[in-house]
C-alpha cells in the first residue's frame, strides 16, 4: 500500500515530461571537456570564449529549457538516432536544475575574467568541472545533493503545513 | 600550467568522492540505540531497561501525515530536483505492496523543513524504516536495493 501526501503529489512530474537520460550525460560528457579545455587555457581569450559559450549553453538549458539546451539538441538530432531505443527516462527538473547550478558558476567566472580576478575564474570553472564530471561519470547530480542542504539553512520556512 | 593541476585535482578528488558515494549510496544503517535511558522512548524487542532511543526519532501519524504500518512504516523524503526519487518509489511501493502490514509513505522534503531538520535529512531520497511504534530504526540516504529493504524490515518484525 502507497501513500503520496498530497504536498508531494503536486511536485511528481507529469510522464510526458520524462526525458531520455542519456541526453543529459551526453551534455555532461561536452561540458567537462569545455570546462577542462577552458582550466587549461587559462589565462587567454580563448578560455574566455569557452567559458562564456559554456554560460551560454547552460542559461538556455536553465531558464529556457531542456529542449533548447545546444548539447541535448545535439544528441536528439545527432546520437540518439544512432543509438538503441531509450531504457531509462528521467524527469526534466533534476537536469535542469543542474544547468543552473552551472550557468551560476559560469556566471562568477565571467565576472572573475572581467575583473581580472584570475583565481576567482579558477575556482568557479573548478566547482563547475566538478559538478560536469560527476554527472558524465558517475551520473551524480552534485547541485541536486546540495538543494536539500541548502533549504534546510533557510530558517524555518516549510512552504506548506503538515 | 596551474590550469593542468587544476583539473588533474578536481578530476582526482570527484573520482574518489564519486567510488566513495557509488559504494556507500543507499546503504542501510540501523539507528543507534542507547542502552541507558537518557532518551525516554523505549525500542520495542529489546530487553526492559536496556534500549533507548532518541524521542525525536518516534514518529507519529501527526508527523508524517498519514497512518502508520500496522508492522512497519517506509517514510521516503523526496523533492522536485531529485532524479533517484523515482526509482526508491518504485521499489518500495512494490516492497509495501508485497508486505502486509507495510505502508509506504512519501514525503515532499521542502514542504516538511521542520521533520527535515529534526531527522537530520541531508539529501533525497532519505529512507527511514518505522516498526510498529512509528520509531526510526534503520535509514537510508541514497536509493536502497529492495532486498536490502525486505532484511531490513526482517529484523524488525
Amino acid at each position: 500500500m502507497t501513500t503520496i501526501n498530497a504536498s508531494t503529489a503536486a511536485t511528481t512530474p507529469k510522464l510526458a515530461r520524462q526525458i531520455d537520460a542519456r541526453g543529459p550525460r551526453f551534455g555532461a560528457i561536452l561540458t567537462t571537456a569545455v570546462l577542462a579545455l577552458t582550466l587549461l587555457t587559462i589565462p587567454s581569450t580563448l578560455s574566455a570564449v569557452l567559458l562564456t559559450l559554456q554560460a551560454v549553453v547552460f542559461g538556455l538549458g536553465s531558464i529556457v529549457g531542456l529542449h533548447a539546451q545546444p548539447y541535448g539538441i545535439v544528441f536528439r538530432t545527432v546520437v540518439r538516432p544512432r543509438l538503441a531505443a531509450p531504457t531509462t527516462f528521467e524527469d526534466q527538473a533534476p537536469p535542469r536544475f543542474a544547468q543552473a547550478v552551472g550557468f551560476g558558476f559560469a556566471i562568477v567566472g565571467i565576472v572573475g575574467f572581467a575583473t581580472g580576478a584570475t583565481v576567482v575564474v579558477y575556482i568557479a570553472v573548478a566547482f563547475a568541472l566538478a559538478a560536469a564530471f560527476l554527472n558524465a561519470a558517475f551520473n551524480f547530480c552534485l547541485g541536486c545533493e546540495m538543494y536539500l542542504l541548502g533549504r534546510r539553512l533557510i530558517p524555518g520556512r516549510s512552504n506548506a503545513a503538515l | 600550467m596551474t590550469g593542468i593541476w587544476v583539473v588533474l585535482a578536481v578530476l582526482v578528488l570527484a573520482t574518489v568522492f564519486g567510488l566513495y558515494r557509488r559504494a556507500t549510496d543507499g546503504r542501510l544503517r540501523e539507528v543507534e540505540i542507547a542502552a541507558d535511558p537518557t532518551d525516554s522512548v523505549h525500542v520495542p524487542g529489546t530487553p526492559p531497561g536496556a534500549g533507548y532511543a532518541h524521542e525525536g526519532d518516534k514518529l507519529s501519524t501527526e508527523d508524517i501525515g498519514e497512518p502508520l504500518g500496522a508492522r512497519a512504516t517506509l517514510v521516503q523524503f523526496s523533492s522536485a530536483f531529485c532524479a533517484p526519487c523515482r526509482a526508491t518509489r518504485v521499489i518500495l511501493e512494490e516492497v509495501s505492496a508485497m508486505l502486509e502490514g507495510v505502508v509506504h509513505v512519501e514525503i515532499d522534503a521542502e514542504a516538511h523543513l521542520d521533520l527535515v531538520r529534526r531527522l537530520d535529512v541531508r539529501r533525497t531520497p532519505t529512507v527511514l524504516v518505522l516498526d510498529a511504534a512509528g520509531l526510526v530504526r534503520v535509514r537510508a540516504a541514497g536509493a536502497p536495493r529492495k532486498a536490502d529493504v525486505i532484511a531490513a524490515l526482517g529484523q524488525i518484525f
